[in-house]
């Protein structure tokens, strides 16, 4: 029989930062990942790491998150490929920018202010690029992005050479209490541990439901495409509000392209089916706003498979049923930056029972209350 | 010329590919009263084997040989057949619910399909030697390519280097075009011929037995041809030198320009995006897909006739297009009168004849599919044998892991250079088959298309898509 201190299901960013923060409180996890490290959307998302726009609930953990980006080398010995030239939301319109302008001076109220609004000479400074239409925005300029797979890898490696163990093309079967730990049913035999971690993403509905406490967790697989290698023109990722976009060049001259249309997802064959009709949005919004791209080849388009709650929340903290056991799931597309914080915050409360970066209203029992 | 808005909204059926495949099923599905629409990304139909087959400047029947010319008859059938047949049209992308997105001079469109045949025929198989990157290297199909679509020859020092029917047939052609060929390099490994004494019977009554001493007796004639156990391009900026080990010794050729080709193996890429089942096939050395007697892959709906099915060669190919063609008409169209499959069946059968032989006389050898040191594996990101090694050493398992942390697979090419060296690397340090470690997930679109292409998919039509859906 397997034994460990925490088993944490899931390899994606979550399940790896929490297994490496626990690891580094001198705990015993073991990870268990039913294909891959970073297979899914912690591998494959834009890489976006942003603070910009983020649920007020989930700031805290952004900040905290930030904190640990800007050192990330120091925690898991690889840069990641992070890089920070801010994040821009665009305005498309006067009416937007009034509606960024609420926005921004309410976050100032709540004592926030990494968020500020640039005017359109400020804009055309950060993006030359863009499109003339556009009067101005928010920027978020410690923003940046990074390799999502490889930071993925990065923070697994870290966690193993801390003393994690990490098991892959594993599946979790079930989960049942045993005395006074829990016994984690694997394709690969059990595994008992007093604590468990649910980071299983799309597939933690399923961890959750076990427990008595379901989740409408709608599985989504947002879209993204990849140019062919431009000459840089832009620096800051770019995102809108009123259409779907996000938009990055990244080092070595290719174009993600991204902003959350979603293809259709079969998360029970690990397989997605793009929507060609809602890239072509994609493509024409690019269009209108970067007329430089134009001629840019697209090489590849991909989706990956994640979680996304009603709210747009994601759901972190203990279980409302079990002790023991925690959840971090959910994030709702917007989870990769959130990971080095979430982990480290999780970590500690399951080392020490509480931790100072609070996380009120991400609870599981926002969903049973009814 | 067809334009992206003359077409239909929805066809019975879509070939895919304009070689002999693609022009035999499109044939038989027309007559059989399918609408039927064949989109080639030529400027003319006849794939790679019967390239250039109505337009090509080399009138000469000779110089090309009489395998080349019956491309002729099948297009000239297909023409005829009522089938719409849409050069110039590149397809972008295919999804289990058969949309087809197709491009046509800058403008796309996504067209339905009650089902789909991909004849999307073979690639050379990448051919890894150090310098291959030189210009004045190019593969032997490119020569092939040249000469059949503008009758274009080499004029420089020319050799080839490497194995397979292929490079024969193209030595012979330049020949008949009065090429002068310094020498002949061959690179399969002359064990081969035991392992393949099995499949000998089979050959003997095969018409490639007849072809082929033919053709290696004419090129014999005239080029010698030097067994080599390594090879090496060098020059500064240009090929220079054709560097090769043979019976133990080390070799300079002066050259202009090398031609090299080890084999073809089935063009994947649409197949796979598409979600088409592949396995790996350890006597071709490649991914083929997964299909029925009728070859039907695992979408349903779609078909893979051809070389794209796994390499048999371009008789075979019409031969697998008219029986995924009877297929699709007994699945759309009952009621219609077909060949009898069991007749077609039958020529298929004699063409594959032999086919074993050929795969394993003409095996590329392991240090010829699986380079080491600098040389390049990935063109497109110029990625070293050395840095894959070395990172499946590191504990990479997989081509995909690979992609996020060398970038190989991730250019234009989209895997097509490297996908079978990068899958064979990291097999070899796993000490692993091919078959665990897999090929890239490919992904849409399958061949680069403009932001202004995809921005132009007419909004109603997609907007339409996105409610049916």
């Amino acid at each position: 029989m397997r034994t460990a201190d925490v088993v944490v299901i899931g390899g994606g960013i979550h399940g790896c930062s929490t297994a490496l923060h626990l690891a580094l409180r001198g705990l015993k996890p073991i990870l268990v990942e039913k294909d891959y490290a970073g297979r899914h959307a912690s591998g494959v998302n834009a890489g976006g790491v942003r603070q910009l726009a983020r649920h007020v609930a989930e700031i805290p953990l952004s900040i905290s998150s930030m904190a640990i980006w800007e050192h990330i080398e120091d925690l898991v010995g690889d840069d990641c490929g992070f890089d920070s030239h801010g994040t821009v939301l665009v305005a498309e319109s006067e009416e937007e920018l009034a509606g960024f302008r609420a926005r921004v001076d309410e976050l100032r109220l709540r004592g926030f202010t990494y968020e500020e609004l640039i005017d359109r000479a400020e804009l055309k400074r950060l993006v030359p690029a863009v499109s003339d239409h556009c009067p101005g925005g928010v920027v978020s300029r410690r923003d940046g992005a990074a390799d999502p797979f490889r930071t993925t890898q990065a923070f697994r490696r870290r966690a193993i050479e801390k003393g994690a163990e990490v098991i892959e093309g594993v599946r979790v079967t079930s989960l049942s209490r045993a005395g006074t730990v829990w016994r984690v049913e694997t394709s690969d035999g059990p595994i008992e541990a007093p604590k468990v971690v649910n980071a299983a993403g799309a597939w933690a509905d399923r961890i959750a439901a076990q427990l008595g406490e379901p989740v409408p967790l709608e599985v989504i697989a947002p879209m993204l495409m990849v140019s062919s290698r431009v000459p840089p023109f832009i620096q800051p990722v770019v995102i809108l509000r009123g259409r779907k976009l996000s938009f990055k060049q990244l080092a070595n001259g290719t174009v993600v392209i991204g902003g959350g249309h979603l293809a259709t997802p079969f998360r029970d064959e690990n397989r997605t089916v793009l929507d060609w009709s809602k890239l072509t949005t994609s493509a024409r919004t690019v269009w209108e706003l970067f007329p430089v791209m134009r001629e840019a080849t697209i090489v590849r388009g991909w989706a990956g498979i994640e979680a996304r709650m009603p709210d747009d929340i994601p759901v972190i903290g203990p279980s409302s049923t079990s002790e023991g056991i925690y959840h971090q799931f959910g994030f709702s597309a917007h989870g990769f930056q959130l990971g080095p914080g979430t982990g480290a915050m999780m970590a500690e409360l399951i080392a020490t029972g509480a931790s100072n970066v609070p996380i009120d209203g991400l609870g599981i029992a926002r969903f049973s209350r009814g | 010329m067809i334009a992206a808005a003359d077409l239909s909204p929805a066809y019975d059926l879509i070939v895919i590919g304009g070689g002999p495949a693609g022009l035999a099923a499109a044939s038989l599905a027309a007559r059989a009263g399918l609408s039927t629409v064949l989109f080639d990304e030529n400027p003319g139909v006849g794939g790679q084997i019967y390239r250039g087959i109505t337009s090509t400047p080399v009138k000469n029947g000779t110089v090309l040989g009489e395998d080349y010319w019956a491309g002729a008859a099948l297009a000239s059938e297909a023409k005829a057949s009522g089938a719409s047949i849409v050069n110039g049209a590149t397809v972008w992308t295919l999804d289990p619910s058969l949309a087809v997105g197709i491009s046509i001079a800058g403008k796309a469109r996504l067209v339905q399909a009650g089902r789909v045949i991909i004849a999307t025929g073979a690639l050379e198989r990448p051919f890894p030697i150090p310098g291959w990157t030189l210009p004045g290297v190019m593969t032997a199909g490119a020569a092939q390519t040249t000469l059949k679509a503008q009758g274009l020859v080499p004029s420089g020092r020319t050799v080839l280097a490497g194995c397979g029917p292929l490079l024969w047939l193209l030595a012979a052609q330049l020949l008949r075009a009065g090429v002068k060929i310094e020498a002949m390099l061959e690179t399969s490994s002359r064990r081969n011929w035991l392992r393949a004494l099995p499949h000998l019977p089979d050959f003997l009554l095969s018409p490639y037995w007849r072809k082929g001493l033919g053709l290696m007796r004419e090129v014999k004639a005239a080029v010698p041809v030097i067994p080599v156990q390594k090879l090496a391009a060098t020059g500064a900026g240009k090929l220079k030198e054709v560097v090769y080990v043979s019976g133990g010794s080390e070799r300079r050729l002066l050259a202009d320009l090398l031609l090299l080709h080890h084999g073809v193996v089935p063009n994947v890429n649409l197949a796979m995006a598409a979600g088409a089942a592949h396995r790996w096939n350890e006597r071709q050395l490649c991914f083929v897909p997964e299909l029925d007697d009728d070859f039907g892959s695992s979408v349903p709906g779609i078909a893979i006739a051809g070389d794209g099915a796994g390499i048999a060669g371009g008789t075979a190919a019409a031969e697998r297009g008219r029986i995924a063609a009877i297929a699709a008409v007994r699945a759309l169209k009952p009621e219609a009168s077909v060949p009898a499959p069991q007749v077609v069946r039958q020529k298929l059968a004699r063409e594959e004849m032999g086919r074993a032989f050929l795969d394993v006389i003409y095996r590329p050898s392991d240090s010829f599919r699986r380079p080491e040191g600098d040389t390049i594996v990935c063109r497109c990101e110029e990625v070293t044998a050395q840095q894959v090694r070395a990172t499946a050493d590191m504990g990479c398992e997989g081509p995909n892991q690979m992609k996020a942390f060398l970038r190989s697979g991730m250019g234009p090419c989209q895997g097509r250079l490297c996908g079978l060296t990068v899958t064979e690397l990291i097999a070899e340090q796993r000490r692993v088959s091919p078959a665990e470690v897999g090929y890239y997930r490919l992904r849409p679109p399958v061949k680069p298309i403009t932001l202004a292409e995809l921005a132009s998919l007419p909004i109603g039509e997609a907007e339409r898509k996105a409610v049916e859906r």
